[in-house]
């Protein structure tokens, strides 16, 4: 308990000694700094959870009020009739984009990870991450003046020739329809589904991989059997989150898809015709400027539509994701 | 135990000497084609890459003149070619930096929780819904700002800092994430010899972890700003679009070159609408650039963690 | 179904690395020939050029002859594909697919050839290799069930039925029970007995006792120094190698003077 006789150190003047390590000033900092970094991550909780409750409050006069109220912002549609339309619009747009990028994504994955000689590996991977950095509003531009002047001819030809398949019927020129849209979206979803994917498939234990080159595989079969089935459930996280994104984005359907005019709201599977579709996230950046009151409040509650969804599909991949970490793990 | 010779066995197709059967082949075909098919998705993918790098270049580079990078759009109507994106410049570099004000601290702090304090429920909780809210839209991220001013001033106001907030609640996951990560890979071991020390824990944070990581923790902070520099829907909704410079963040709308770009493009898409909007791309494209270029100079030069 | 292989003077490249030098030897048919020595002198690497994996790695080679049936396993026109069909491995961890059945496990290197098998015909397959791994009677009931909640030694029997499902010539054991208990590992032992009625074996394997268990001929791989590559300093009849070793280096491993 004395520390009179102590002998220190050499050159121990004023170090601590036991009695004096953990004294106030330390203490204190301690807290302070700890105090400091978890009221950081409370606060990121609490935006979070404002996020949800400022939108549910400026929607909810829309969501309790009577049709009357903002009848003349919706064309005398109620809210869901005003805001159904839209989620099919949103949800189909995002379908399409997904039908096109997962395919491309797996097989860009797999060349990295898998067929590319390892010195291309990495510069490959870095091309397609640069997609992932070209702002919105540049994909806008480039789909509205490069991509739908160049498909409208595609598009044309497959309404001509394959019409009579109801999907693929009506197209008029000019192409800013909802493939296009979506195709768009596509590009902008295709760099996360192959960065998640190519980690995974990355992650194949080579033992596996030598399971089936023992038994005479080749290599696509190596693919097939030994990394697409260990990755399967990370391909499937990496398309929810490319789901999430492409339901969540607006500039590119804003600027590429000419939406169908208000009151001629339908649910549409044409989707090479025009003026048919309209999603969530482009409808408010279009109508918000002039709305005012009800009308602002009914966009926030279709925000909050699209919140909710993109939530649970975000959600759902980070739970597969969870899932099967747990359960590699045991392997 | 049964002899194995006993065992019916589908007659094997082995080749005498070991070349190609016919069910070979077909294998070989079939692996062929797959590599084809795989190759051929890269390809289609650099289509895209490239037919976007050269258009904006192309298009934008013939518009980036002086005058276009040191005026405003003040007086400039009809099809006058004059004007230029100055204000647009300065709106998105004065948001941009209000946001990182926001995001970087209050990111790194809680990344520093996450790594150096939490084991708990907290800490768990924290992990998902940072994961959760790297997927919240753009424009919900502006609906919140609009509702969020709508009740703390009134439905009408419009300002920058409501820009930087929209994008702060982008920015702030991003940031957590890639904190995270580089503050993990400083290892244990540094950590446990400054304790051995006697040094309080704040201190290893801020003069061992923090030190030690600072080149990845800088790096991450510029890649965000990256990511968020080009968001143009949650600004449509906050800040707008005015012709002139707005030097103010809390009063009136402020111009930045995504949105400008956008209401160029829809305002007059065949005519000078459509070169200033990829004028105003290019150099958007460019600020990008150079983020990523001094972010990976960073890392390159200053990095000590990494093995 | 089984086959002898001659290796003549055979030299095995890591890129400009020389891991392995001239290695020459007969390994006989219905036989198991086990081939010993310290860690890395190159056995695992050698065994691995006899069914062409050694050359996956990137940049690694393989320079001399390696016949079997009067065909060189390295001559040109050769497909290496056809090769790993015909001389099949089992690994040191047992690795069945985690995402296939049993079944389906050990149906998945016939599968790669025989698309379409008849449902009848793959039973009967699936039966008679998992009687010759010795694994029928514990997973008769559960041929559904994902391979990987077997014990480690089942797991291993599952690979071994994997292997034999499509009748190679020659069966290859990289250090087969290391990762297994001794229980597991007699009962592989007892199974590689019975295996060799029918097919050629050749094994790797640190334990010089079950080397001297289960081979009938046996060779010592060593180092002369780090650094230098390793060698095939002596083969002969196992009861020979392990009793009156020619060479110095043998006898000194054997005793356990070093290794």
């Amino acid at each position: 308990m004395s520390t009179d006789v102590t002998p220190e150190a050499p050159g121990a003047e004023g170090r601590p000694l036991a009695s004096r390590r953990g004294s106030t000033p330390g203490r204190f900092g301690n807290r302070l700094f700890a105090g400091l970094s978890t009221a950081s991550g409370i606060l990121i909780l609490v935006t979070l959870a404002a996020v949800a409750i400022f939108l549910v409050r400026e929607a909810l006069p829309a969501i309790t009020a009577s049709p009357a109220a903002y009848a003349d912002f919706t064309r005398d549609l109620n809210l869901g009739q005003y805001i159904a339309p839209l989620v099919f619009g949103t949800v189909l747009a995002a379908l399409i984009a997904l039908v096109i990028a997962v395919p491309l994504s797996i097989g860009i994955a797999l060349f990295i990870a898998h067929y590319a000689p390892k010195r291309l590996s990495g510069p490959v991977a870095y091309v397609v991450d640069l997609l992932a950095a070209i702002p919105s509003v540049v994909y806008g531009l480039w789909g509205f003046f490069w991509l739908v002047p160049k498909i409208g001819p595609i598009m044309d030809w497959i309404s001509q020739k394959l019409g009579f398949i109801p999907i693929f019927a009506d197209y008029a020129p000019p192409a800013k329809n909802i493939t296009s849209a979506a195709i768009v979206l596509a590009v902008m979803i295709l760099p996360i589904i192959t960065a998640v994917s190519r980690e995974v498939f990355l992650q194949t234990p080579r033992l596996h991989i030598e399971a089936s080159l023992a038994l005479g595989a080749t290599r696509w079969e190596v693919a097939r059997q030994a990394i697409l089935p260990f990755g399967r459930s990370g391909v499937i996280s990496a398309s929810m989150l490319g789901l999430g994104r492409a339901l969540g984005e607006t500039m590119a359907v804003l600027m590429i898809l000419a939406p169908f005019a208000r009151g001629t709201e339908v649910y549409s599977f044409k989707i090479l015709a025009s003026a048919e579709h309209q999603t969530i996230a482009a409808n408010i950046a279009q109508q918000i400027r002039e709305a005012h009151g009800m009308g602002v409040s009914v966009l926030i509650a279709s925000g909050l539509a699209l919140f909710a969804i993109t939530l649970v599909v975000n959600m759902a991949a980070r739970w597969i994701v969870a899932r099967r970490a747990a359960f590699s793990g045991a392997n | 135990m049964t002899a194995v010779t006993d065992r019916p066995v589908p007659a094997p197709d082995i080749a005498p000497n070991f070349a190609t059967t016919p069910s070979g082949r077909r294998r070989k075909r079939t692996n062929a084609i797959m590599a084809g098919l795989v190759t051929l998705a890269f390809l289609i993918a650099l289509v895209p890459l490239i037919s976007l790098l050269t258009e904006v270049v192309i298009r934008g580079g013939s518009t980036l003149t002086w005058q276009f990078l040191t005026t405003d759009m003040t007086g400039v109507f009809g099809d006058s070619l004059d004007g230029g994106v100055s204000h647009a410049i300065l709106g998105t570099l004065q948001i941009t930096g209000l946001a990182t004000l926001i995001s970087a601290p209050i990111g790194l702090l809680a990344a520093i929780y996450l790594v150096e304090y939490g084991h708990g429920r907290l800490a768990r909780t924290l992990t998902f819904f940072v994961d959760v809210m790297t997927g919240i839209p753009s424009i919900v991220a502006g609906l919140f700002a609009v509702a969020l001013f709508a009740i703390l001033i009134g439905p009408a106001y419009r300002s920058g800092v409501m820009g930087a907030i929209a994008l702060s609640v982008l920015m702030i996951p991003v940031v957590v994430r890639s904190c995270e990560e580089m503050l993990k890979l400083v290892p244990n071991e540094l950590r446990e010899a400054s304790y051995a020390l006697g040094v309080p824990k704040y201190l290893t944070i801020t003069k061992v972890v923090l030190r030690t990581s600072l080149a990845g923790i800088v790096t991450s902070i510029v890649l965000a700003i990256a990511r968020v520099i080009g968001e143009t829907a949650p600004l449509l909704l906050t800040v707008g679009i005015v012709t002139s410079t707005n030097a103010s963040m809390l009063e009136g709308r402020v111009a930045t070159l995504p949105v400008f770009a956008y209401s160029q493009y829809s305002q007059d898409a065949l005519g000078v609408g459509a070169d200033r909007a990829w004028g105003a791309a290019l150099v958007l494209i460019l600020i990008i650039m150079i983020l990523n270029l001094v972010a990976r100079f960073i890392s390159s030069r200053f990095s000590i963690a990494e093995k | 179904m089984s086959k002898r292989i001659d290796v003549s003077d055979l030299d095995i490249y890591y890129g400009d690395f020389k891991a392995v030098q001239g290695v020459t030897m007969a390994i006989e048919p219905r036989s198991v020939t086990a081939l010993i020595g310290p860690s890395g002198c190159g056995k695992s690497t050698f065994l691995r050029t006899l069914n062409r994996m050694h050359e996956v790695i990137p940049g690694a080679r393989v320079e001399g002859k390696a016949v079997m049936d009067g065909v060189d396993i390295y001559g040109s026109g050769v497909d290496p594909v056809e090769v790993r069909r015909q001389i099949g491995m089992v690994f040191q961890r047992p690795n069945p697919f985690p995402t296939m059945s049993i079944k389906e496990n050990v149906l998945a290197g016939v599968k790669l050839n025989n698309r379409r098998l008849p449902k009848a015909a793959a039973d009967e397959l699936v039966e008679s290799s998992l009687r010759g791994a010795n694994l029928w009677n514990e997973v008769k009931d559960r041929l559904d069930k994902p391979g990987s909640g077997l014990s480690g030694g089942q797991q291993q029997r599952l690979c071994i039925a994997r292997a034999i499902a499509v009748s190679p010539q020659v069966l290859l054991m990289d250090e087969p029970c290391s990762a297994l208990d001794p229980i597991s590992t007699l009962a592989i032992e007892d199974l590689i007995h019975e295996l060799k009625e029918d097919y050629t074996i050749v094994i790797v394997t640190h334990n010089m006792q079950q080397a001297s268990r289960v081979s009938d001929r046996t060779g010592f791989f060593n180092l002369e120094a780090t650094g230098q590559p390793g060698q095939l300093v002596e083969m002969d009849d196992t009861t020979t190698m392990f009793s009156a070793p020619t060479k110095k280096a043998t006898e000194d491993y054997i005793s356990g003077r070093f290794g």
